[in-house]
């Protein structure tokens, strides 16, 4: 039951990658053919436009969620390929219990990143 | 004697890592599904690099130039624009996959008559919209990556 949860998360994560990833894929890395359109949407790692969106609720919401929803996708789809490779309980047990560790230290590192970057240019 | 419920589970029919290259007939489905797989552990690779970069921007606009400027060098951006055809693959396989796993495409459950009409052989002119629409975005991005001046 619990994995079939998982499962389902799974699939709701893909669908939030897809819309919030969608849209920070074209912004930072089709900025040359976006700015084709608007020449304000050119340079997006430039530090003003960097600042800007560190000020923005909307990106800084996004972000986070973005960021959860990816570690989970991806940790979650390595756990089901080494999964595979072994029954052995221990090492199963072991390997999540890693991921979940790593997975939060990474989403403790870059929310703290976003929340600070946002409260530093809002101050 | 030995007691059964000592013995190990088997399953001799896992092929481990080698499942992922065919061992067998199979369509062009299964080769999707061993590229999904390694476009998606690209992009989880990628993804952890990604936060610590990104998040170094806290450390101030000196560390953060520095680092940028780092990205468009030859070989990053090569690497970059390998991220981006990876991503065009994983998310529209993935669109794919979710609409068949929801039911989408694959048609009706019905009586197996002959000549037989496979759920994989219903979704195929999915699979085909899919890869024509990832090869558009492959594109996009190669105008983007090797044409337009950064």
């Amino acid at each position: 039951m619990r994995e079939s949860r998982y499962w389902v998360l799974h699939m709701l994560s893909a669908m939030v990658i897809l819309v919030f990833l969608g849209l920070h894929m074209a912004l930072m890395h089709l900025s040359g053919v976006l700015a084709l359109i608007d020449p304000a949407l050119a340079k997006p790692v430039a530090w003003g436009h960097v600042l800007a969106r560190a000020r923005s609720d909307f990106f800084t919401v996004t972000y986070i969620f973005m960021l959860a929803a990816a570690l989970f996708h991806g940790l979650y789809g390595l756990r089901t390929m080494l999964y595979e490779l072994s029954e052995n309980p221990a090492l199963r047990k072991a390997v999540t219990v890693s991921f979940v560790a790593g997975g939060l230290g990474l989403f403790g590192l870059g929310a703290y990143a976003l929340i600070a970057m946002h409260l530093m240019t809002r101050a | 004697m030995t007691s059964n419920t000592t013995l190990p589970r088997r399953y001799p029919n896992r092929l481990g890592l080698l499942g992922w290259l065919g061992k067998g007939r199979h369509g062009i489905e299964r080769y999707l599904y061993t590229l999904h797989r390694l476009t998606g552990l690209a992009l989880l690779g990628f993804l952890v690099f990604h936060i610590f970069v990104t998040s170094s921007r806290l450390l101030g606009r000196q560390v953060w130039e520095p680092i940028m400027a780092l990205t468009h060098h030859p070989v990053f951006q090569a690497v970059e624009f390998l991220i981006f055809v990876a991503f065009g693959f994983h998310a529209l396989n993935g669109v794919r996959l979710l609409l068949v796993e929801m039911g989408f495409a694959v048609g009706k459950p019905e009586e197996p008559v002959y000549p037989y009409k496979s759920s994989l052989n219903r979704q195929r002119p999915l699979m085909l919209t899919m890869m024509v629409l990832t090869g558009l975005f492959i594109l996009l991005g190669g105008f983007e990556f090797f044409a337009l001046d950064h």
